[in-house]
């Protein structure tokens, strides 16, 4: 019999040997939207914050959010934002038993994309 | 069945509950500030400080924080866990992931504090 050379365990340096199937792009970009959120968190109650304190800082936040960065800070943001609240409607349908076929999944996976990808668009127009 | 004593609530059909119960406040909480943005195109401080100023958004803002809280615990807990683990990290990943939780521990008290502070502080 052949030995088998699998390897037992996959670590980092295997990522660029795997397959990346649409289901399993659409549910890694959800984390990697959750953990930009998760910075992402300072900066918007940073924003809360000076935009509450007063009729000044409310004004400065607004300067600040049509300056390029501000622009691009903000867009980023809502990009990951809208990501991760379609990929977390679609993994709250999958909970009720949805889309737990291949095919469902994969139909699930694109509409996700989709939706996120018009809602990033979106959101590019907004802040422009 | 195995207790993860770093998990928010040391069970895992719990914390998955948790989980969708803030997820649910949040997206609400989302669409509804966003919706008001949306229909308030050249808000004014008056306008957007008169929509934080009642009880209820208060205590809306105050259960989205609550939420942001729980939620990315169990998230960031679970990425720890799935990644920063021996084969990936070697010998000394219990203690590099155990650094890492202390880190996104800080950084969500550091967060709670901070969303109080905007919400009833004094300033």
């Amino acid at each position: 019999m052949k030995q088998n050379s699998r390897p037992i365990n996959v670590g980092i340096g295997d990522l660029a040997s795997f397959k990346w199937p649409i289901t399993a792009l659409s549910s890694i970009t959800h984390r990697v939207a959750g953990v930009v959120l998760f910075i992402g968190v300072a900066f918007m109650l940073y924003a809360l914050d000076l935009s509450l304190s007063s009729e000044q800082g409310f004004l400065s936040l607004k300067e600040m959010m049509v300056s390029p960065l501000g622009k691009f800070i903000t867009w980023g943001l809502l990009s990951a934002l809208a990501y991760h609240f379609v990929a977390g409607i679609k993994h709250l349908l999958m909970d009720m038993g949805l889309a737990e076929t291949l095919e469902s999944a994969q139909f699930a996976a694109k509409t996700t994309i989709f939706f996120s990808a018009a809602l990033i668009a979106l959101a590019a127009i907004w802040v422009i | 069945m195995v207790s993860q004593v770093t998990s928010l609530s040391r069970n895992g059909v719990s914390d998955w509950v948790i989980q969708r119960v803030s997820a649910l406040v949040l997206a609400t909480y989302t669409l509804w500030v966003f919706g008001f943005v949306v229909l308030n195109p050249g808000m004014d401080f008056a306008t957007w400080s008169g929509f934080f100023n009642n009880t209820g958004m208060q205590v809306f803002t105050m259960l989205a924080v609550l939420s942001t809280a729980a939620h990315a615990w169990i998230g960031m807990w679970t990425i720890g866990s799935d990644y920063l683990r021996e084969h990936t990290l070697g010998p000394r990943a219990t203690t590099l992931r155990f650094i890492y939780q202390i880190g996104c521990v800080l950084i969500i008290a550091a967060y709670l504090i901070w969303g109080i502070n905007i919400l009833w502080g004094n300033n």
